[in-house]
């Protein structure tokens, strides 16, 4: 196979101005004559169901939320970036694709993520238009700060709460369209399925969560806007019902997984308390601006922190790296942390964290200026863990946060199956091999709103005059048949562990060896154990109740039966790729600083995998290779 | 250092929207203090399952307090007795060793239940649907800083628009009013620039469809106390006040701004 | 704002009610819920002010015989003729006086069906709690309006009776226009003293919850001013209260007697 990214010929600047003059068109009154299905409605899905809707095309959008305003873009705090260099600090459209690529460790395309620092400033325009409330500076124009490391100020923001403000605006976009009725809205609508006719998508199959109704659902075109695959660590700042079921079954149906183990980890989450744990609440990175990182020298330490002596701490970060001390790049501080509390110097009742501490701050600016600055997350942090971070240091470890890998998407956001889309985290397209901070919104609404409404009439343009495919079409019929064999056979098998434990289970397993640090070692030793587990899984699992009505154990079990798979994919992948690159790191591959080292020579390339007919057979790498016309391969240093 | 809890759970167990449903007793043993009240959830249906009971089935998502997914009624409380706290940010410290908890899910008319602790709250989006937006057909927004935003008013905006949307307002009030949520939304886009030109037909619109679901405000202040973002009383009376200059004004025949 | 081909349609059941036709101005405020409010507070202010003019009117009782134009006289005998001499010779006697007890009968009935019916929206609403509810803000006066409510309309019916129109529950003594000395005698009643009482009770308590009610339906809000809205609710019933419960036990009490 060989995969045709479709980047546009000629100067990267006008790029994207050809491609739209190039791409076909469909005529205004003709868009009312085609169906797109969307499935998700995040940022990228409400945004691309609202602006296809008023473009004109009939949308339907689904969500297995009780309402779209639940997507998870919701939990986004910091910001979004935009080249709109309102500080006069010497921001570009260039210098933000430029950072965002050395970012990506050079393992993204260089013309998308070009597309992406265009569009940026279109999306606060719009977002602005919609009555998103930015924080504003007195004299009423827009605010902004510093995010990440970024070394312009660049990242709008509305208080601590930047996605859940995006994201209403997006839904109460797409809700005006709902009431117009030119979006169609099926809440409560889990997709199971994408069908497929003579290789092109037809449709999804989804499954009713509140009575287990399954029913077919066909269009001219599909878009995928589901999100990343976090979850598979079990625990991560992913809400709970955050999966990979519906890019996994279209990667089995044949749409390429590229890169599934590109991870990003945030350094700064609040550790797990006991086994229960459902997941873990991350806590806003600018507190690393004032807090300092440590842990106690000795590995045997059990008075309280601050009791412990200056001489007997370990102030890891500030004496590894004197240039960047405490803030030091997300992977990083991540790394060090995980080495620390390998090495039995982790601080709280599990050992499992590393101490974030204000006391200098708050000595050297007064406890106002700290609680001015950081009181909601201090609140926030007491309320979850019934320490006052005022007087205790807080205990922070890395979680699993966000996912680069998705699936394989071309210029035009399709994948490789024709006419099906993905966008937003679901898809592997802009953030290489690590993702900077308050870019994550930036993509999905660059995608939703700017990219997708253009490129897909592409595709769509040549189907004019046709119908979608009948619903009682034999594909139809025969996906709705694996869908309701699948829940009978989960229900069927009648064993002794709830879905949740084999979560949990596979979690141990991925956070261990496809973590922060990755060897071919552990890596080996994952596959065969993930294998293991599945096999267990499907003999094992215990599922209570029945299909006709809500069960969430249903919900869980096929969630759980698809991380599987992708937490092998991911074990594959990141054995195969034995070169470190922005969030993924193989030890054997480092420089002498402990840096990632990366292999232009054998891995400027994405990786995607295609599936081979079933679970027991590995997939096969594709490769892409990455050209960098216009910017300059560096090896990272932070000393 | 953790210390665990027993208690006595009384759930309201439903099998369905049409089947009667009545308070189930289950003890809750060992339950972690640092556990959050999901995770006491989680624990006993863990529990549960292995005695092949069906698991409870309660609303939850994000688990951060923002997605507005969970919310059931602790003790008579919406969201439970701590001030500003979704379900899923109470945690089991707050509770004593031998406590019973009775947990029972949203009552409104406008409300049903789904299944155990789980309602449809779909009203809720159709009031937005309604008229919570500001009509920006994407493509068409000017330069952001064209508009400018009194930091105040951005301020206030964004008190109003941290609603989360759970439903706790509605459930609190003895009126099963939905005010405190349709005024949150109202005061976000009316009090915001860019939101005047729709002002008084989003009120019209936005209380309408609002007054088809659900009960007739009697200024309890229920609602603002159940509401984990503090949501303000205050934006009921400015919602009050935006209507009736609505009624006034009638700016179809008018064109007044 | 975009108009809708059809009432908004998503998954999940229907309205409970549909929107009624739109009538003409002013009539349309009152088919909505927050517009009968409006209309509930208007009429509400209203009567709380003549309540509150009506008690500090009544203290005049406690000034008993005064003299006017050389007449030794009650004053609250003078003050009730006053009332019904406003505006002489502009309108003839009694005019203005009846025109103020007519806007006050059309608020007192606009209150007494926009209460009705909004308590009929809300009961259909309302799917009342299998468990107990523990109420945080929500304080006696408040969650007592549908109680409270109905006593002093009662007492109203009772009380014109018993001291304007002098029949049913009147005493025998009852004559027109002297007004002191009707009061002493009909509170001179242990049980009618009583239940002057508990009704003004009533009165003061509807009134706290109703005025503060009333600022938030009308919209006046200000974060500056709004800690005075309760604080006047306080006040005015609070005045109204002590005032009004003074005229029964200062009769009792022979403090004001004939």
């Amino acid at each position: 196979m060989i995969l045709d990214s479709k980047v546009p010929s000629g100067p990267i600047q006008d790029a994207w101005d050809n491609h739209r003059f190039n791409i076909q068109l469909v005529n205004p009154s003709n868009k009312r004559r085609f169906k797109i299905i969307v499935v998700g409605t995040g940022l990228a899905g409400a945004s691309a169901s609202a602006t296809l809707a008023e473009l004109g095309y009939e949308v339907h959008a689904f969500t297995y939320h009780d309402s779209p305003r639940r997507a998870h873009s919701i939990a986004a705090q910091g910001g979004i970036n935009a080249a709109k260099n309102s500080r006069n600090d010497g921001d570009s459209v260039f210098r933000l694709f430029y950072d965002t690529v050395k970012g990506g460790d050079y393992r993204s395309r260089e013309a998308n993520v070009y597309r992406l620092a265009q569009v940026s400033n279109n999306i606060i325009d719009q977002m602005t238009a919609q009555g998103v409330p930015f924080a504003r500076e007195y004299g009423g124009l827009m605010a902004n700060r510093s995010f990440g490391g970024a070394q312009v100020s660049r990242t709008f923001y509305a208080r601590g709460q930047t996605g859940q403000q995006l994201l209403l605006g997006a839904y109460q976009q797409m809700m005006a369209q709902v009431n117009l009725g030119k979006v169609k809205l099926h809440t409560d609508q889990e997709m199971l399925e994408v069908v497929l006719k003579d290789g092109e998508a037809a449709g999804i199959v989804t499954r009713d969560l509140t009575n287990g109704q399954v029913r077919s659902h066909s269009a001219h075109a599909v878009v995928l806007a589901t999100g990343g695959y976090g979850n598979v660590f079990y625990l991560s700042t992913n809400a709970m019902a955050c999966n990979t079921t519906a890019i996994w079954r279209a990667h089995r149906k044949g749409a390429l997984f590229a890169n599934p183990c590109y991870t990003q980890i945030h350094p700064t989450c609040i550790p797990q308390a006991d086994e229960f744990q459902s997941k873990l609440t991350l806590m806003s990175e600018s507190l690393r601006n004032d807090g300092r990182i440590w842990v106690p020298r000795s590995t045997t330490e059990t008075r309280r922190a601050r009791d412990i002596p200056e001489a007997e701490r370990y102030y890891y970060l500030e004496e590894k790296y004197p240039a960047f001390g405490n803030l030091v790049p997300r992977d990083v501080a991540s790394r060090n942390a995980k080495t620390v509390v390998d090495a039995g110097q982790g601080v709280g009742p599990l050992k499992n964290g590393v101490y974030l501490d204000f006391a200098t701050a708050i000595g050297r600016d007064g406890r106002d200026a700290i609680e001015e600055r950081y009181g909601n997350l201090f609140e926030m942090y007491e309320r979850i863990t019934g320490e006052d971070p005022y007087t205790t240091p807080m205990r922070i470890y890395p979680a699993s946060h966000y996912t680069m890998g998705g699936l394989w998407v071309d210029y035009n956001l399709q994948t490789t199956i024709p006419s099906l889309y993905a966008a937003g985290e679901a898809n592997f397209s802009d953030h290489g091999a690590n993702r900077l901070g308050a870019s994550a919104l930036m993509q999905g609404l660059a995608d939703g709103y700017f990219v997708l409404p253009y490129t897909i009439g592409d595709s769509l343009s040549a189907k004019l005059g046709t119908e979608p495919l009948a619903t009682d079409d034999p594909v139809f019929k025969e996906a709705e048949k694996d869908v309701n064999d699948r829940t009978q056979r989960f229900l069927n098998i009648g064993g002794t562990k709830s879905p949740d434990y084999y979560h949990r289970e596979l979690g141990k397993i991925v956070w261990e060896h496809i973590g922060m640090g990755r060897n071919e070692a552990g890596l080996t030793q994952a596959i065969s154990e993930i294998k293991a587990i599945r096999e267990a899984f499907w003999k094992d699992v215990k599922v209570l109740g029945n299909g006709d009505s809500l069960n969430s154990s249903l919900e869980k079990v096929g969630r759980v039966a698809d991380f599987m798979e992708l937490g092998e994919l991911m074990a594959r992948d990141a054995l195969d790729r034995s070169e470190s690159c922005g969030g993924h790191f193989r030890e054997e591959s480092q420089t002498d600083e402990g840096e990632a080292l990366r292999n232009d020579d054998d891995f400027k390339h994405v990786s995607a995998w295609e599936w081979q007919g079933d679970a027991d057979t590995p997939q096969i790498k594709h490769k892409e290779e990455l050209e960098f016309e216009y910017v300059k391969l560096s090896q990272r240093s932070y000393k | 250092m953790s210390t665990e809890l027993n208690l006595t759970l009384q759930v309201w167990r439903q099998p369905g929207p049409d089947a009667p449903g009545s308070f189930v007793t289950y003890e809750a043993k060992g339950i972690p203090d640092d556990s959050s009240f999901l995770e006491m959830l989680d624990i006993v249906n863990e529990n549960l399952i292995e005695r092949d009971v069906e698991p409870i089935e309660f609303p939850h998502d994000c688990r951060e307090g923002i997605c507005g997914t969970c919310g059931v009624m602790i003790n008579g409380r919406a969201h439970g007795q701590e001030k500003a706290t979704a379900t899923c940010q109470l945690h089991m410290r707050k509770f004593n060793d031998g406590d019973t908890i009775v947990i029972e899910p949203w009552r409104a008319a406008a409300f049903p239940v789904i299944k155990d602790l789980i309602v449809d709250r779909s009203p809720m989006d159709k009031i937005i649907a309604s008229g919570g937006y500001i009509y920006a057909p994407t493509g068409t927004a000017g330069e952001a800083n064209e508009t400018l935003v009194p930091k105040e008013a951005a301020e206030s905006a964004m008190d109003a628009a941290a609603c989360i949307g759970c439903g706790a307002c509605i459930a609190a009030c003895p009126n099963s009013a939905g005010q405190l949520f349709t005024s949150a939304k109202l005061w976000h886009l009316n009090s915001l620039p860019q939101g005047q030109p729709e002002r008084f037909q989003r009120v019209e619109s936005m209380v309408h469809t609002m007054e088809q679901f659900f009960g007739a405000c009697t200024n309890h202040g229920e609602c603002a106390e159940a509401c984990p973002k503090e949501i303000s009383l205050d934006f009921i009376a400015y919602m009050n006040a935006d209507y009736m200059k609505s009624k006034i004004k009638n700016r179809a025949k008018s064109a007044q701004i | 704002m975009l108009s809708p081909t059809t009432t908004p349609q998503n998954s999940g059941e229907k309205p409970m009610r549909e929107k009624p036709r739109d009538l003409p101005f002013p009539l349309n405020i009152y088919q909505s819920a927050i517009g009968k409010k409006w209309v509930m507070a208007v009429s509400g202010l209203m009567l709380v002010g003549f309540v509150f003019a009506h008690m500090i009117g009544n203290l005049k009782i406690y000034l008993g015989q005064v003299e006017h134009n050389g007449v030794l006289d009650y004053d609250t005998d003078h003050y009730a003729e006053t009332l019904r001499n406003l505006l002489v010779p502009i309108f003839p006697e009694g005019v203005v006086l009846w025109g103020m007890r007519l806007g006050l009968l059309a608020a007192l009935l606009l209150h007494i069906h926009s209460a009705y019916t909004l308590s009929m929206l809300s009961r259909k609403s309302d799917n009342a709690y299998a468990g107990k509810r523990d109420f945080l803000a929500a304080n006696w006066a408040s969650r007592s309006m549908r109680l409270t409510g109905p006593i002093v309309a009662l007492y109203i019916v009772i009380h014109l009776a018993d001291l304007t129109l002098g029949f049913g529950i009147a005493t025998g003594e009852f004559e027109h226009g002297q007004v002191y000395e009707n009061v002493v005698h009909s509170l001179g009643r242990p049980i009618v003293a009583i239940g002057y009482i508990i009704a003004n009770i009533a009165v003061a308590v509807h009134i706290y919850h109703g005025m503060w009610s009333a600022f938030q339906s009308l919209g006046i809000n200000n974060p500056a001013y709004n800690t005075l809205r309760r604080t006047a609710a306080q006040v005015i019933s609070g005045l109204i209260l002590i005032g009004n419960v003074s005229f029964p036990i200062a009769v009792l009490t022979d403090i004001v007697s004939i």
